[in-house]
């Protein structure tokens, strides 16, 4: 973050998990007669009070469509509306508000760039890079990409430990390679890419490269300036807002030479049956009614994040990751999946005794909720030669008291299966 | 909820000690099945003789819950003919599925074990896929029968 930062009006407050915790009413429930034990941030994180309020507040008072009509509900509904932009330009320190665009999430944000971009400019011959550890988000898009233009799909290998090392990256890059997409942080494992690095070795090459943010917002700092990566995709219900809201950042350069991704209303200058002239950046992407609450209440969360000394929370975040680490390695039979130097917030398992979705069900049964699956990452799965993980992941609000309740339903799990 | 309803000892045991976990020789019918949501597989392989299942095994991997559902199947179904089989799994299938009061569990066997499956609606597909697969088996020798 830079320090001119205009998101957070007050100074950072005290990084307090006890207070924290309060902000989020989901919390705040029992689940089978247990207290909620949330363990699943990494597919979707709770969301503060301030975020339901400003959403329960655009439709209780702004309610109306921005940009377009005279009258004062859509004058407050588009100026806060476009606050948000402003939010989210600063919370990844973007050089302008016109290349932030919002979409429904990380994968329009992806399937925009592959659509638009990548039609544009992708001729047979041309390669396309991606990493094993992708999400199926930023693997499919491209998949369609290079059926649809010739190119070439080329995979990074990641190690047993779940990184992608700049060596093995260099490697797959070529004179053919036009584009990069990578994920910033895995969701699958926690790792976190060294992509300032992997960037300049692909801008070497004159390749342009897009960052999944999906798992990475809330975890590590972003700056896409300092990265100086060409397009950055986000979910915002990972980062504490609404779901069905997102963003994509791009340079403006590459957003002006690219052709819309779909036609409609408010991306529109002028339209005769002869020939319609294309809105100003970003609105030439954003046809049609955007999720006008969901950009609102994006807005709201980077405000309730951006309220605490990311630093600190961070630091909280990978003490707990340190204490689970320990704890979860401390249970005979289990084995952690993903062990990257520097990961963050995600912990993927496997137990001798019991298959990951039994394991899913008994600690759901004691008011924990974690993940079980491929998490959208079949390739992963397959490098380590397993069906399916059990996952935990960790937001801002997490304690250790929410490890030790795993751990303890992980014993249920022995006695259960033993 | 009481996760003893849904694992009870005789899935545990199946689940742990899979019967039939082999393939049978000789066999005329093959059903794949696969859960994509959570990576679950089954292949299995049968002996149909007129309308009887003479002979019938597979190998899988996957929750306690498919395997163990699979490995009763095989046993309650070998020396059945069809219209009994189908007759077992729309009772099967209506137990694991529907709020209604099954009235014969009695006819299901040891099957009825997975009764408390109804409790847990995200389990239903790891519980089918095993009779999914057969009915695979059954109806097209080369498909891969999906829970999905």
């Amino acid at each position: 973050m830079t320090e001119a930062s205009p998101i957070a009006a007050a100074s950072p407050a005290a990084f307090d998990v006890q207070r924290v915790r309060e902000d989020f009413p989901a919390l705040h429930q029992d689940v089978h007669g247990k207290p909620l034990v949330y363990l699943d941030s990494a597919a979707t994180s709770l969301k503060p009070q301030s975020v339901i309020d400003a959403v329960t507040e655009v439709y209780a008072r702004d309610c109306s469509n921005i940009h377009r009509a005279v009258h004062l509900l859509s004058q407050r509904a588009t100026a806060r509306f476009e606050e948000s932009r402003e939010k989210v330009r600063a919370f990844v320190n973007a050089a302008k508000k016109s290349e932030v665009v919002f979409t429904r999430g990380t994968t329009e944000a992806i399937n925009l760039v592959a659509h638009s971009w990548g039609r544009a400019h992708l001729r047979e011959g041309d390669e396309v890079l991606v990493t094993e550890l992708e999400h199926h988000s930023n693997i499919v898009p491209w998949q369609i990409l290079c059926q649809q233009t010739g190119a070439t799909l080329v995979v990074v290998p990641m190690t047993d430990r779940g990184e992608v090392l700049r060596e093995a990256f260099r490697e797959q890059l070529t004179e053919r390679t036009r584009f990069v997409a990578m994920a910033h942080v895995s969701n699958a494992l926690g790792s976190v890419l060294p992509v300032a690095e992997l960037i300049a070795l692909a801008h070497d090459r004159g390749a342009v490269v897009l960052l999944d943010g999906a798992q990475a917002m809330s975890h590590v700092d972003v700056d896409v300036q300092a990265l100086d990566c060409d397009f950055y995709a986000f979910s915002g219900h990972k980062l504490y807002g609404p779901t069905g809201i997102g963003a994509l950042y791009g340079k403006e350069q590459l957003l002006e030479g690219m052709p819309p991704y779909q036609g409609g209303g408010d991306m529109i200058r002028s339209v005769t049956f002869e020939e319609t002239l294309y809105n100003e950046l970003p609105y030439k992407f954003e046809a049609g009614t955007p999720n006008i609450a969901g950009a609102i209440g994006l807005g709201a969360a980077i405000d309730y994040f951006a309220s605490f000394d990311i630093q600190a929370v961070h630091a909280h975040e990978n003490a707990v990751l340190r204490y689970a680490t320990d704890a979860l390695e401390a249970v005979p039979g289990v084995r952690l999946i993903g062990t990257a130097p520097g990961k963050v917030a995600v912990l993927s398992f496997l137990m001798d005794a019991a298959h990951p979705h039994d394991i899913g069900t008994i600690v759901d049964s004691e008011g924990v909720a974690i993940r079980t699956g491929h998490h959208c990452a079949q390739p992963v799965m397959e490098h380590f030669d397993i069906a399916a993980t059990a996952r935990a992941s960790l937001g801002i609000y997490n304690t250790t008291d929410d490890i030790d309740a795993l751990v303890g339903a992980l014993r249920k799990v022995q006695e259960l299966f033993g | 909820m009481d996760l003893r309803e849904l694992y009870q000892e005789v899935i545990l045991d199946h689940g742990k000690h899979p019967r039939n976990h082999r393939f049978p020789e000789p066999h005329n019918r093959e059903g794949r099945g696969y859960n994509p949501l959570c990576g679950d597989k089954i292949t299995l392989r049968l002996q149909l003789d007129g309308d009887k299942i003479t002979d019938i095994g597979f190998i899988g991997q996957g929750c306690a819950i498919s395997q163990a559902s699979c490995s009763t199947m095989t046993e309650a179904i070998k020396g059945k003919t069809l219209p009994e089989v189908q007759a077992l799994f729309s009772k099967f299938h209506t137990m694991v599925t529907s709020d209604e009061e099954a009235d014969d569990l009695d006819a299901l066997g040891k099957l009825a074990v997975f009764a408390g499956v109804r409790e847990f609606p995200m389990r239903v597909k790891c519980a089918t896929l095993g009779w999914h697969t057969l009915n695979q088996a059954l109806d097209d020798e080369s498909g891969e029968a999906t829970t999905e």
